[in-house]
C-alpha cells in the first residue's frame, strides 16, 4: 500500500528544478505511525542514491559499496582487497595518514571500509553540522587514497598478526578447511585476509593499481539516511564520487557449486565439539527464494521456535544453540546448520539434525509452522532493517544490490504470503535430498561412525 | 543467541556506561512531550523509563531486574543466570513456548542477559504490540512454573553454554580465573555463568527462593524504547505491571568490599592453540556510584586518553610510532553497583617480544602519571565521549541499554542526562590525580595469554 499524502511535491520539484536532478520518493508504510521514506536520487553525473531523510537526530550516515572484494583479489595476492580496506582512513590527497585520522577526529566523525568475498563497503557517520568536511575526507579517501609505505608496512603486520594467531586455533582451521573443501580453486576457498605469503607479496602499486580497477561509479551503490535533503544530497553525490572513472574492470568469477558429501574434520581435545553441517542454497533471484527463506526459518532460523532448537536444545538440552543460515553470496549458495555439543553426545546430537532434515525433507513442515514462520518473516523486516540509521543505510544498499526495486518493502510482505506449503515442501525435499558436508571440531573418536 | 552474559560483552559494548547523554535528551520529567525522557514511578514500585523514538515503526520493551551474580548466596554461584533461562519456561497463566510464540508471530525478536548486578529481558516488536509484551511480562514476574524437568534440561542447556563462551575458549579461560584474581574479597570475581560444579549443585528450592525473593515490580525498571510516548506507556504498565502486588522491601545489596590490596599478581594461561601472545593489566577503580565526586568522569577521561581508539596514546605510541604492537589500548568497564575495572592491553607484532610491549605499556602508564595530560586532550576526549552518546541516541537497544544498567546498578535519569556538565567540570589536574591514585603497579593484576612453554611460533 503506497500513501500518498506525505508525498511532498514541492520538494521534489526544487531537487528537479535547482539541480537538474531526477528524484522519486516512495513511502514505505508499514502498520504503525512512524514510516520510512525512501527517495531515489539521481545526480547531475547519473550517480544514483537512495536517501531516507531523518531530522530527528543531527547525524547523518553514508553507506556505500562497490562491487569488488577479495574474489578480486589477483592470483598470488589473496588479502589484496582486505589490505586496501584497512587502508582508506591511513592517507589520501594531501594528507598523510596522522593528518588524516586528526582531521577526522576533530570533527568527530567515525568512518569504517570492510571487505567480504564480493564487496568493499564503506560506512560513515557523522554529525550534520560538520558534514561538508567530513564528505570532503569520503572524497578523498574513496578516490585518491596514498597507500604510503609506513602505513601500509603497519596495517599488513596487523592481519599477518591476525593470521598467525588464528593458526591453531581450530574452530579457525575448521573454517578455513570447510571453505577449501567447498570451493576447491574457486576465489571463494581463499579467505578475505589472505595467507602470510600472499600479503607479504602486495606492494603499494599492486593497492593503486586494484584500487584505479575496483572502485568506479558503475559498480557503486549507495544509501543515506540522515538529516540531509534530497537536493542537498544531489549536490554532495557528485561532489564525493563524480572523479571516480565510470567503469570498473572486474575479472568474471564463475558461479560454483560447494562440493557437499564430504566430511571434514579437524581433532582436537576440547569439551565440545563443534558441528556443521551445509546443504546447497538458492540463488537470491531464484523464483523458490522466498520458500527457502520461510522453509529455513522453519528448520532453524532466528526464533526460538524452530524444529533444530525444540529438538536439540529445548527438549534434549543437548546444546545452547543450534541453528541453519542461508547463505547466499553472489557466485554460491549454501544452507548451513550449525551447533556445539559436549563431546561424548556429538554422536547423539548429529542424529537428532539427521532426524530433523529427514522429517522436513520427507513430510515437509505443517500449516501451521508455516503461518508462523510467514508472520514472523513479515513482522520482523522493521526490527531487523530498520531500527537505526545504520540499519536502514545497510537495507538501502542491499536492496539496490539485489535489485528488489524502491517499492520492495511494500511489496515484501505479498511475496511472502504468495508462498504456499506445496512450495515450502518442494524446496525442503530440494535443499536437503543431497548428502551434506559435514565439518566437526574435536575429539576424533566424537565424530559420526563412518562418515 | 538468547540467554547470553552481558558480563563484559555488553559492558564494552556500552562504552562507559557511565553514561552520558546526548545533549538532544531534555531533562527527565514527567509529561508527555514527544521527544524528552520521562521517568515515573508506580504505585508498586516499578520504576519506569520511557525514551520516544519516532523514526522506524519499533517498539523496545526491557524489563531488568535489580539482581545479578554479585547477589547469589556463597555457593550458589550461576543462580542469577540460571534463573534468567527457566524465565522462558512458562506460567501457570501461559504454558512454556506461548510467549516465544506470541513474539514470532508478529514479527518480534527477544533476548534476555544477566550480569553481576542486573538481569534483563526485554522484546523488540511493533509499537501495536506492546501491551501484550507488558501482559507476558507481567505474568513471568509472578506466575513461573518451576518443574523438576525444566531445570535439568536447561541446566544442560546452561552447562554447554559454559563450554561454548568459558571452556572452549583461552582467552575466556584466562579472564575468568584473571577476574577471579583481581578481586580477593567481592563477588565481582565469581564468574556471572558460574563455577561448574556450583551449577551442577542448584536446586529447585534455591532456584524458587530466587524467584520469590528478588522478582518483585519493586525491585525492577521497566524501559521503554521506541515509537510510543510517556502516557500511552504509563496506562499500559499501570494495567498489566500495576496490578502485581508490591513485594518485601529487600534490605541494602551490601557486599563483601575489596580490602586494601598489596600484591601485584601475574595470572599466566598457556594453551597450545595460542600462537601469539597477549598481555592486559588490571586495576579495580571505584563505579560511578561508589567513587566520589567527579573521580569516575576523570576515569573515563584517562581511559579515553590512554587507550580508546586510533588516536590514544598507547595506540600512536606502541602501534604507530614504536611499531612493536599490532594492538594497544585500553577500557573502563562498564556501569556496576561496586566496581569497574580499568584494563590496558597489547599484542606484540613482529619481532617485538611481548615484554617489550609490557614495558612500553607500563612506561604510558608511568608517563601519565607523572606528567599528565594536555587541556587539549581533555577538551577532545570529552568532545568524543558527548559525539559517542549521540551516535547512541541512534540505537533504540543502545539508548534502553544504557539507561536501564545506570537504573539497575542504582543510578538515577540524571546521571545520564547531567553528563555534559560533568564532564565540563573534569580538570587535567583530576585526570592525573585518578592516574595517581588508582593506576598503582604496586597492586596491579597482570594477565598473560601465552603459547605452550618452549613453543615460539
Amino acid at each position: 500500500m503506497k500513501q500518498t499524502s506525505n508525498f511532498h511535491p514541492g520538494a521534489f520539484m526544487r531537487s528537479f528544478l535547482n539541480a537538474g536532478a531526477l528524484v522519486a520518493l516512495i513511502l514505505i508504510v508499514v502498520p504503525a505511525q512512524a514510516a520510512v521514506q525512501i527517495q531515489d536520487v539521481t545526480s547531475q553525473k547519473g550517480i544514483d542514491a537512495w536517501l531516507v531523510e531523518d531530522h530527528s537526530l543531527p547525524i547523518i550516515t553514508f553507506q556505500f559499496s562497490f562491487k569488488s572484494g577479495s574474489a578480486q583479489d589477483p592470483e598470488g595476492k589473496e588479502g589484496l582487497a582486505n589490505l586496501m580496506t584497512g587502508l582508506f582512513d591511513e592517507g589520501a590527497g594531501d594528507l598523510d595518514s596522522d593528518a588524516f585520522q586528526l582531521k577526522l577526529e576533530e570533527l568527530g566523525a567515525e568512518m569504517s571500509f570492510r571487505t567480504n568475498s564480493d564487496e568493499i563497503s564503506g560506512q560513515v557517520r557523522m554529525l550534520a553540522e560538520n558534514s561538508d568536511e567530513v564528505l570532503e575526507l569520503v572524497r578523498l579517501a574513496v578516490t585518491s587514497p596514498r597507500f604510503d609505505a609506513d602505513p601500509v608496512e603497519r596495517i599488513r603486520s596487523q592481519i599477518a598478526v591476525g593470521i598467525r594467531a588464528d593458526e591453531r586455533d581450530p574452530r579457525k582451521q575448521g573454517a578455513l578447511k570447510l571453505s577449501e573443501a567447498l570451493y576447491g580453486d574457486h576465489p571463494y576457498a581463499h579467505p578475505d585476509e589472505g595467507t602470510l605469503e600472499s600479503l607479504s607479496g602486495i606492494s603499494p602499486e599492486d593497492l593503486k593499481a586494484f584500487h584505479a580497477r575496483v572502485f568506479a561509479r558503475s559498480n557503486l551503490t549507495i544509501g543515506v539516511v540522515g538529516a540531509i535533503d534530497a537536493e542537498s544530497l544531489v549536490s554532495v553525490l557528485d561532489t564525493v564520487f563524480g572523479d571516480l572513472p565510470e567503469e570498473a574492470e572486474l575479472r568474471p568469477v564463475a558461479d560454483i557449486e560447494p562440493k557437499l558429501d564430504q566430511e571434514i574434520r579437524i581433532d582436537y581435545p576440547l569439551p565440545q565439539a563443534t558441528l556443521q553441517l551445509v546443504y546447497p542454497g538458492v540463488k537470491r533471484d531464484d523464483p523458490e527464494f522466498f520458500s527457502a527463506y520461510l522453509f529455513n526459518q522453519i528448520l532453524g532460523g532466528g526464533v526460538f521456535s524452530s524444529r533444530l532448537f525444540n529438538e536439540v536444545r529445548e527438549k534434549r538440552g543437548l546444546a545452547y544453540g543450534a541453528s541453519s543460515y542461508l547463505h547466499s553470496r553472489d557466485h554460491a549458495q549454501s544452507l548451513a546448520i550449525q551447533t556445539a555439543t559436549s563431546a561424548e553426545r556429538a554422536g547423539e546430537t548429529l542424529s537428532v539434525i539427521d532426524d530433523v532434515v529427514a522429517s522436513l525433507r520427507d513430510e515437509g513442515p505443517t500449516e501451521e509452522e508455516l503461518e508462523v514462520a510467514k508472520t514472523y518473516v513479515i513482522g520482523s523486516y522493521a526490527i531487523n532493517n530498520l531500527d537505526s540509521s545504520t540499519a536502514i543505510a545497510r537495507t538501502l544498499v542491499g536492496l539496490q544490490q539485489d535489485d528488489l526495486g524502491i517499492d520492495y518493502i511494500e511489496r515484501r510482505a505479498d511475496l511472502i504470503n504468495a508462498v504456499t506449503l506445496d512450495d515450502v515442501k518442494e524446496i525442503a525435499k530440494r535443499l536437503l535430498s543431497q548428502e551434506p558436508a559435514l565439518l566437526v571440531i574435536g575429539p576424533a573418536e566424537q565424530a559420526r561412525n563412518g562418515g | 543467541m538468547r540467554n547470553s552474559i552481558a558480563s563484559v560483552a555488553l559492558s564494552a559494548a556500552f562504552a562507559l556506561v557511565l553514561a552520558v547523554a546526548a545533549p538532544s535528551i531534555a531533562p527527565a520529567q514527567e509529561g508527555d512531550d514527544d521527544t524528552a525522557v520521562s521517568h515515573f514511578t508506580l504505585e508498586n514500585g516499578l520504576e519506569v523509563v520511557v525514551i520516544p523514538d519516532h523514526r522506524a515503526p519499533v517498539a523496545t520493551h526491557m524489563l531488568w531486574y535489580k539482581v545479578g551474580s554479585a547477589d547469589e548466596e556463597p555457593g550458589k554461584s550461576g543462580i542469577a543466570h540460571f534463573f534468567e533461562h527457566l524465565m522462558f519456561k512458562g506460567t501457570s497463566t501461559y504454558p512454556s513456548g506461548e510467549f516465544s510464540a506470541a513474539i514470532a508471530a508478529v514479527g518480534g525478536s527477544e533476548n534476555a542477559f544477566t550480569s553481576y548486578d542486573y538481569t534483563a529481558y526485554y522484546q523488540q516488536i511493533a509499537p501495536s504490540e506492546l501491551p501484550d509484551m507488558m501482559r507476558f511480562e507481567a505474568d513471568r514476574m509472578r506466575n513461573l512454573v518451576l518443574s523438576e524437568e525444566n531445570i535439568e534440561t536447561e541446566r544442560q542447556v546452561v552447562l554447554e553454554e559454559r563450554r561454548q563462551r568459558t571452556d572452549n575458549v583461552p582467552s575466556s579461560i584466562l579472564s575468568e580465573e584473571l577476574n577471579a584474581t583481581l578481586y580477593q574479597n567481592h563477588p565481582y570475581g565469581i564468574p556471572v555463568i558460574g563455577w561448574q560444579q556450583e551449577i551442577e549443585g542448584l536446586t529447585h528450592d534455591d532456584l524458587k527462593s530466587f524467584y520469590d525473593r528478588f522478582y518483585t515490580p519493586n525491585n525492577a525498571v521497566l524501559v521503554v524504547a521506541g515509537d510510543v510516548n510517556a502516557n500511552q506507556v504509563r496506562t499500559m504498565a499501570e494495567e498489566t505491571y500495576g496490578e502485581i502486588a508490591r513485594g518485601p522491601d529487600l534490605p541494602s545489596r551490601a557486599r563483601p568490599m575489596e580490602p586494601e590490596q598489596k600484591t601485584t599478581r601475574d595470572v599466566t594461561f598457556r594453551d597450545p592453540r595460542v600462537t601469539v601472545p597477549n598481555m592486559s593489566i588490571n586495576w579495580y577503580v571505584p563505579s560511578a556510584r561508589r567513587a566520589e565526586k567527579g573521580e569516575f568522569e576523570a576515569l573515563a577521561i584517562l581511559s579515553e586518553v590512554l587507550g580508546e581508539g586510533l588516536r590514544s596514546r598507547l595506540y600512536q605510541d606502541l602501534v604507530v610510532k614504536q611499531g612493536i604492537a599490532s594492538s594497544a589500548g585500553s577500557y573502563l568497564q562498564g556501569a556496576a553497583y561496586d566496581y569497574s575495572a580499568l584494563v590496558i592491553y597489547g599484542e606484540p607484532r613482529g619481532e617485538a617480544e611481548l615484554e617489550t610491549v609490557e614495558a612500553a605499556l607500563v612506561a604510558q602508564i608511568d608517563k601519565i602519571k607523572s606528567e599528565g595530560i594536555t587541556q587539549q586532550e581533555l577538551d577532545t576526549a570529552r568532545t568524543k565521549i558527548l559525539r559517542d552518546q549521540i551516535f547512541m541516541r541512534d540505537s533504540q537497544v543502545r539508548s534502553a541499554n544504557l539507561f536501564g544498567a545506570v537504573l539497575a546498578t542504582g543510578g538515577k535519569v540524571e546521571d545520564i542526562t547531567g553528563l555534559p556538565e560533568r564532564l565540563d567540570a573534569v580538570t587535567v589536574e583530576a585526570v592525573q590525580a585518578v592516574a595517581k591514585r588508582y593506576l598503582d603497579m604496586g597492586h596491579a593484576v597482570k594477565g598473560y595469554l601465552l603459547p605452550e612453554e618452549g613453543d615460539r611460533s
